[in-house]
C-alpha cells in the first residue's frame, strides 16, 4: 500500500504535465489554421479569444483534451449502444473478436506447448519456427486473410478473430514451453524417485510450475489480440469496430473521432490486461502461491 | 558486560590507531519494529593488527564492518578511521573491502577487474598495469590475467577479489566472511596465503568469520560478539606467534584459545535458546 | 522377428497407404478417363512415374524398418520421402485440380516418411559440436520444407484458385520477377521509416531511462505509465501521424518512434536495477561517482535488458511501419504494396511482400541477436552456463 501511495503523486504529476503540454501543443499546432480562418473572416481577435478558438476547432490538427473527453463521453454514455456512432458499439465489435481469437489462440498455444514439451520431434522441428516467427511482422498478413476469406464468403467476426488467434498463439506457446520446462532438475528427479508416470509429472509438477508463465504470456497475448482485431478492421472498410472508426476518422479528417477511438481502444486494452491480471491473482491465490 | 578493547589513552598509541569506535550503536527500523544491530561498541584497532570478529548470525559483526566502511551510518556514538570520519576515509580510499562473494564483474577479465578501483581513482595506465601485475602476483594468480571470472574456480575468484582490494594499497583491509562459501580444503589454503600476505605487507586486517578455527588461526585479536542487541562480549588476545604453520592448529596453545572463544560465544548465548 | 525388424507406426501407415493407393487405382481424373477409354489416347500425369513413386515409398518404408544405423535409416527415409514428393509435384503441374484419393494417399505416405525421418534425426545425440549444430539446422529445415511441399501439393492437387492461395512455387517466381519493386519497397519502408524510427525511438527511450534513473520522482511517475502504454494498441496513432507528418516515410518513422520508445524505457530502467547490492556497495567503497558507477557497473549489467528491448523493438518497428502505410503512403512501400495488391487480388504479390518482410524481420532480429552475443558474452544465457 505504501508503494502505491508513493506512486500516486509522481504519476498524477506527470499525467498533469502531459495534459498541460497537450494544451500547449494544441494551441501551437492549431494556430496556423485558425490564423487563416480569422484572416479570411477579416477578424482580429485578442490573444485570449484566439487561444479559445484554437481549442474549439471542428477538425483540429491536435484536438484539446477536453474536446476528446467530451466526444468520448458523448459517444460512450449518451448514445444508444446500438447506434453506429456509439463507441460502446464499436468497442464491442472489436472486443468480441478479440476475446474469441484470444481464447482460441490461448488454447492452441497451450496444446502446441504441451506437444513440444513431450514430443522430441516437435521440439526439434517446430520450436525453431515458432521462435523465428516471433521475429517477423505477422501483422502484415492481416489484410490478406480478411480479403481472401471475404472472397470465399467468410466475413464478419471470424476473419478478425483468426488474426487475433494467430497473434496471441505465439506468445502463449513460447511462454508455456518455458513454463512447462521450468521445474528444477531436482524436482523432476524427486518425481522419478517416486516412479511417477509422465502424466503424473505433467499434472503434479509441470502444470503448477507453468501457471505464472501462462498468465505472463496471456497478458502479452491479449494485448496482441486487440491489436490484431483492430488492424483486421482496416483493409475491408469494415463498418464496425475501433479500427473502422480510426479509418473513417482518417478518411474524413475527423481528428476528434480518431482520438476518441484511440481512448476507447486504450480503455479496452486496459480492461483486458486488468482482467487477465485479476484472473492470475485469483488462480495464484487458489494455488496457495505467495502474493507477489 | 561490554569490555573496551583497549583503554590506553596514550597519544603515541592514538597515532597508531587505525580504527577507533566509541559507544557505537546502530538501530535499523524494520516492519517488525526497531532492531538493535549494534549497541555500545567500544573498539580500537592498532596498525598491523589482524582482528577477527566472530559470533552467531545477527550479532552485528558484518554490520560493524559495514559501519567501518561507511556502508552503514551509526545511529549513535562515533567512529574514526585513521583519525578521519568513516565517510572521509571512504572518500580517501583508506580501505579495501572483500565481500562474502567474489563480486567480480563478469564482463571484465581478471586484470580488468583488478583495474576497476584504479580506474575509478583515475590512476595513469602505466601505474595501473604495474599494480595489477604486482597484486595478481601477490595472490598467486599470475597467468590468469586474460581469463573471465566465470572461467575460474570459486577459490581463484575470491583470490582475484582480494587482489582487487589490495590493488590500491590501502593500509586497511576489511574482509566479510571472504571464505565462507568455499570448501574446507580451499579455505585452509587461502587462510595460509592470507597470513603470508599479511606478514609481507604489514596491513591492518579486520576479518569477519563464523569459524572458530579460522579466527584463532588468523588473528592477533579475536572479538567475540553476541546478538540481540549486537554487542561485543569478549576480546581475546592471541598468544600465538606471528609465524603460524597450518599444524599449529593441533597445539595445546591453539586449542586453549579456541576453547576460550567457544566459552565466550556460549556465554553470549546462555540466556536464550 | 522383432530382433530383425524395427517397425515404426509412420512407416507401417505409409505402407498401408501405398496399398490403398494401388487398390484405388487412378491417381488423377485424366488417368481414370484414359483407362475408361483406352483408345482416346488421353494424356495423363504419372504415366511412368506412378509405380516409381509408390515403389520408392514402399521400399523406403520397408528399408527403414531394418536394423540400420540411425543415420542410414534417416538417409533411406529422406531419399524415399523427398524423391516421391518431388515426382508427385513434378507430375501434377498442368493437371491442377484433377487429383483423386490415391494422390493424397501417396502424398500422406511420403509425408509420414518425412516425419519419421525428422523423428530419427531428432533422437540422434551426436558427440561432435558441429554435428549437433548441423542437426539443429537440418531438422527445422526439413519441417519447413514439408510445410511448403504439402502447401504446394494440396493447392495444385485440389486446384485451389491461385488468386486465393498461390502455391509456394508461384510466390517464388513472383519474388524473382518483382525484385526491383520489392527492392524499392524495402528501401522505402525499412531503410527509411524503420531504421530512422528505430534508432531515434530506442535512443530516446534510453536517454529518458537514464533521466528517470537519476530522478526518483520521474521514475516513480513514468514506469507505471510506461507499463500501461506497452499494453495499449499504440498502432492506432498511425492515422494521426500520417495527418501530421504527411504521406512519406517521416510519418511512419514517427509511429515507429512512439512504438519503440516505451519498451526501451521500461527495460532499461529495469536493467539499471539489475546490478546486485554487493556490486553497488563495492563501487561505494571506492567512493565512485554516480557516472562512474553507471558506466562501469550498472550499464554493463543492464546490457541483457537493453538488448531484450532492442530485440522486441526490431519486430515492433517493422509492424509499426507496415501498418502505418495502410493509412496512406506515396506509391511505394511494403505496407502500401500489401494493401493495394490485396485490393487488386494479386495475392501472389502480397505473399511475395510478406516473404520479404519475414526475411527482413529475421535478418534485423538476427543482427541484433549477434550484437547481443558480442556485447553480453559474459551473461549465463549466452555463455551457456
Amino acid at each position: 500500500m505504501d508503494s502505491l501511495r508513493s506512486k500516486i503523486v509522481p504519476v498524477s504529476t506527470i499525467l498533469a504535465g502531459i495534459v498541460v503540454l497537450w494544451y500547449v501543443f494544441a494551441v501551437v499546432l492549431n494556430a496556423p489554421f485558425q490564423r487563416d480562418l480569422d484572416r479570411r473572416a477579416g477578424e482580429t481577435p485578442t490573444t485570449m479569444e484566439f487561444v479559445v478558438r484554437t481549442l474549439a476547432q471542428k477538425k483540429p490538427t491536435l484536438p484539446a483534451p477536453h474536446q476528446v473527453a467530451q466526444n468520448f463521453f458523448e459517444n460512450t454514455f449518451l448514445r444508444k449502444v446500438t447506434s453506429a456512432r456509439s463507441l460502446v458499439y464499436h468497442s464491442w465489435a472489436t472486443l468480441s473478436s478479440t476475446l474469441l481469437g484470444f481464447t482460441f489462440g490461448t488454447i492452441l498455444g497451450i496444446v502446441i506447448a504441451v506437444g513440444i514439451v513431450h514430443v522430441t520431434t516437435l521440439d526439434k522441428s517446430l520450436m525453431p519456427w515458432i521462435i523465428a516467427s516471433q521475429t517477423i511482422p505477422i501483422l502484415a498478413v492481416a489484410p490478406m486473410i480478411i480479403v481472401v476469406l471475404a472472397a470465399v464468403g467468410i466475413t464478419g467476426l471470424i476473419p478478425k478473430a483468426l488474426i487475433s488467434t494467430y497473434l496471441s498463439f505465439f506468445p502463449v506457446a513460447v511462454g508455456m514451453v518455458k513454463g512447462l520446462r521450468s521445474p528444477e532438475l531436482m524436482h523432476l528427479d524427486l518425481m522419478h524417485t517416486y516412479n511417477a508416470s509422465r502424466a503424473q509429472i505433467f499434472w503434479k509438477l509441470r502444470v503448477p510450475a507453468s501457471v505464472p508463465f501462462l498468465f505472463a504470456s496471456m497478458k502479452v497475448a491479449v494485448a496482441a489480440s486487440l491489436v490484431g482485431a483492430i488492424v483486421g478492421e482496416l483493409p475491408t472498410g469494415a463498418v464496425a469496430g475501433i479500427g473502422a472508426k480510426l479509418l473513417a476518422g482518417a478518411y474524413y479528417s475527423q481528428t476528434i473521432d480518431i482520438w476518441a477511438a484511440l481512448v476507447a481502444g486504450s480503455v479496452v486494452a486496459a480492461l483486458l490486461v486488468a482482467a487477465v491480471g485479476l484472473a492470475s491473482r485469483i488462480v495464484e491465490r487458489a494455488m496457495g502461491g505467495r502474493p507477489a | 558486560m561490554n569490555q573496551p578493547a583497549s583503554t590506553k589513552p596514550a597519544t603515541a598509541e592514538t597515532a597508531r590507531q587505525v580504527v577507533s569506535a566509541k559507544n557505537l550503536g546502530l538501530t535499523f527500523q524494520t516492519n517488525d519494529g526497531p532492531v538493535q544491530a549494534l549497541s555500545n561498541v567500544d573498539l580500537t584497532i592498532g596498525k598491523g593488527e589482524f582482528v577477527s570478529f566472530i559470533g552467531p548470525s545477527g550479532c552485528g559483526k558484518t554490520t560493524l564492518l559495514r559501519v567501518i566502511a561507511d556502508l552503514e551510518k551509526p545511529t549513535s556514538g562515533s567512529i574514526s578511521i585513521n583519525g578521519m570520519s568513516a565517510e572521509q576515509a571512504r572518500e580517501a580510499r583508506a580501505y579495501g573491502y572483500v565481500f562474502q562473494a567474489a563480486a567480480l564483474f563478469p564482463w571484465r577479465t581478471i586484470e580488468r577487474n583488478v583495474a576497476l578501483p584504479l580506474e575509478v581513482m583515475g590512476l595513469p595506465r602505466a601505474e595501473q598495469a604495474q599494480r595489477i601485475a604486482r597484486t595478481l602476483d601477490l595472490v598467486n594468480l599470475k597467468g590468469f590475467e586474460k581469463k573471465y571470472p566465470w572461467q575460474l574456480s570459486g577459490g581463484m575468484q575470491q583470490r582475484a577479489s582480494i587482489a582487487r582490494a589490495l590493488a590500491f594499497d590501502a593500509d586497511l583491509l576489511l574482509m566479510d566472511e571472504p571464505f565462507g562459501a568455499l570448501d574446507e580444503i580451499v579455505r585452509d589454503h587461502l587462510n595460509e596465503q592470507l597470513l603470508d600476505l599479511w606478514g609481507r605487507t604489514s596491513k591492518t586486517i579486520c576479518f569477519v568469520t563464523h569459524s572458530i578455527p579460522e579466527a584463532v588461526y588468523l588473528s592477533t585479536r579475536i572479538v567475540v560478539m553476541s546478538p540481540r542487541p549486537g554487542r561485543v562480549t569478549d576480546v581475546i588476545e592471541s598468544t600465538l606467534p606471528r609465524e603460524r604453520p597450518l599444524d599449529i592448529r593441533e597445539t595445546p596453545e591453539f586449542l586453549a584459545i579456541a576453547a576460550r572463544v567457544r566459552d565466550g560465544l556460549r556465554a553470549g548465548h546462555s540466556y536464550e535458546d | 522377428m522383432t530382433a530383425r525388424l524395427k517397425p515404426s507406426w509412420q512407416a507401417a501407415l505409409a505402407l498401408l497407404l501405398v496399398v490403398i493407393a494401388l487398390v484405388l487405382g487412378a491417381m488423377t481424373q485424366p488417368e481414370a478417363d484414359a483407362f475408361a477409354s483406352p483408345a482416346a489416347g488421353v494424356a495423363y500425369p504419372y504415366l511412368g512415374t506412378k509405380s516409381v513413386i509408390l515403389g520408392l515409398i514402399g521400399l523406403a518404408a520397408l528399408g527403414s524398418m531394418l536394423r540400420l544405423r540411425p543415420l542410414a535409416e534417416a538417409l533411406v527415409l529422406f531419399v524415399g520421402a523427398h524423391g516421391a514428393a518431388w515426382l508427385l509435384l513434378a507430375g501434377i503441374g498442368g493437371f491442377e485440380g484433377t487429383a483423386k484419393a490415391p494422390y493424397y494417399c501417396a502424398l500422406t505416405a511420403a509425408w509420414l516418411l518425412g516425419w519419421r525421418c525428422v523423428a530419427v534425426l531428432s533422437s540422434m545425440r551426436p558427440a561432435e559440436r558441429w554435428e549437433r549444430l548441423a542437426l539443429n539446422l537440418v531438422v527445422p529445415a526439413l519441417f519447413g520444407a514439408w510445410l511448403l511441399i504439402l502447401w504446394e501439393a494440396v493447392v495444385r492437387g485440389a486446384g485451389i484458385p491461385f488468386i486465393l492461395l498461390p502455391p509456394p512455387s508461384a510466390i517464388g517466381a513472383r519474388i524473382v520477377n518483382s525484385l526491383p519493386i520489392l527492392g524499392e519497397d524495402v528501401r522505402q519502408t525499412i531503410f527509411k521509416a524503420v531504421l530512422v524510427g528505430y534508432v531515434v525511438g530506442c535512443a530516446a527511450g534510453f536517454v529518458v531511462a537514464i533521466l528517470a534513473d537519476r530522478f526518483l520522482f520521474l521514475r516513480r511517475g513514468l514506469i507505471p505509465i510506461g507499463n500501461l502504454v506497452s499494453a495499449l494498441p499504440i498502432i492506432g496513432v498511425a492515422p494521426i501521424m500520417v495527418m501530421w507528418f504527411g504521406f512519406d516515410w517521416q510519418s511512419k518513422a514517427a509511429v515507429v518512434i512512439i512504438m519503440t520508445f516505451f519498451p526501451m524505457l521500461v527495460n532499461t530502467v529495469a536493467g539499471l536495477a539489475a546490478s546486485s547490492h554487493m556490486e553497488r556497495d563495492l563501487m561505494r567503497t571506492y567512493a565512485s561517482s554516480y557516472w562512474q558507477t553507471l558506466f562501469k557497473l550498472r550499464l554493463p549489467a543492464a546490457g541483457p535488458f537493453i538488448f531484450n528491448a532492442l530485440k522486441i523493438n526490431s519486430t515492433l518497428a517493422l509492424i509499426g511501419a507496415i501498418v502505418a502505410e495502410f493509412f496512406g503512403t506515396p506509391v511505394v512501400g511494403m505496407g502500401f504494396r500489401i494493401s493495394t495488391e490485396v485490393g487488386r487480388m494479386n495475392i501472389d504479390m502480397v505473399w511475395a511482400e510478406i516473404a520479404v518482410a519475414a526475411l527482413a524481420g529475421s535478418v534485423f532480429y538476427g543482427v541484433v541477436a549477434l550484437l547481443e552475443r558480442a556485447a553480453t558474452f559474459w551473461h549465463p544465457s549466452i555463455r551457456g552456463g
